[in-house]
């Protein structure tokens, strides 16, 4: 086990750089494999000391549901934004929105920014200090108290479920 | 028609809602009153815009060569990733500068 762990500090991390290494080179061969499990050693073993309380995803299977359905949210919001700037830009009402996380995990409210700026009409640009809020800009806001309700219920949920089910 | 242009027709449309997505981004730019506003297009309408690129090349050159070429994802990947960050980065710098907002904009960003 401890093994393993000084060998694959970060197993996910490691598979996602073997098979980022296969899509690079486009074909998968003896060569490239080699090659692939090398850096899928490496990077992880020496970038070990930049991640001091790596995530744990204990929910996989949710996580990839969770993907899916952001995939399906970026074309949606894509739509939707391409609408409010071929409108008239009278009609559109900014606003920026505090939004309290529940989250902890640094990690989890990093791919939580990181979703509300890809998905619809809304940019985060900045966590307090303490990390218990988010500032969002939304391009056309009509409500901010049914915006933060769709980011907790679509996003945030999900997002604690996997990463934060149980704490070890 | 033959198999190979009905794929000719798909890439073709790929590339064309890619490229409308792109310029329609672009008209944000022009078009949006303020900097926060004009942050939306870049990190939105262009990533459908690179989206449809993206799936365009990767037909073309599966079919062209016969076996599935999927390092184009990358590209999607690497956007998705940066894509917020530089908006994040830029959207901190403005408020540091307190650049101008539109009036009607509710709400306050904080100081920092």
């Amino acid at each position: 086990m401890s093994l393993l762990k000084r060998v694959l500090p970060h197993p996910w991390l490691s598979l996602s750089m073997l098979i980022g290494w296969q899509l690079l080179m486009n074909q998968v061969s003896a060569g490239s494999l080699i090659m692939g499990a090398i850096l899928a050693c490496l990077i992880p073993w020496m970038t070990n000391v930049f991640w001091p309380n790596p995530p744990r995803a204990c929910r996989v299977d949710r996580l990839f549901l969770f993907v899916c359905r952001v995939l399906i949210d970026i074309v949606v919001a894509n739509l939707q934004v391409a609408k409010l700037i071929l409108g008239p830009r009278r009609e559109l009402r900014p606003a920026f929105v505090l939004f309290p996380l529940t989250l902890e995990h640094e990690f989890s409210i990093s791919v939580l920014a990181s979703t509300i700026s890809l998905t619809p009409g809304t940019v985060s640009a900045d966590i307090s200090a303490d990390r218990k809020t988010l500032l969002i800009h939304g391009l056309d806001v009509g409500d901010e108290q049914a915006l933060i309700e769709h980011i907790r219920r679509r996003y945030e949920q999900p997002l604690k479920e996997v990463f934060e089910c149980s704490k070890r | 028609m033959s198999e190979s242009s009905w794929v000719e027709w798909v890439i073709a449309a790929l590339l064309l809602i890619g490229s409308l997505f792109a310029l329609i981004g672009s008209i944000g730019l022009v078009k949006l009153p303020d900097f926060f506003m004009r942050l939306h297009g870049p990190t939105k309408a262009t990533t459908l815009g690179v989206g449809a690129l993206v799936v365009g090349s990767m037909l073309y050159f599966s079919q062209k060569s016969g076996e599935p070429s999927l390092h184009e994802l990358l590209i999607t990947l690497f956007l998705f990733l940066t894509a917020p960050v530089s908006a994040h980065m830029l959207a901190k710098a403005a408020m540091h500068e307190k650049l101008r907002r539109e009036p009607r904009t509710r709400g306050e960003p904080w100081d920092q």
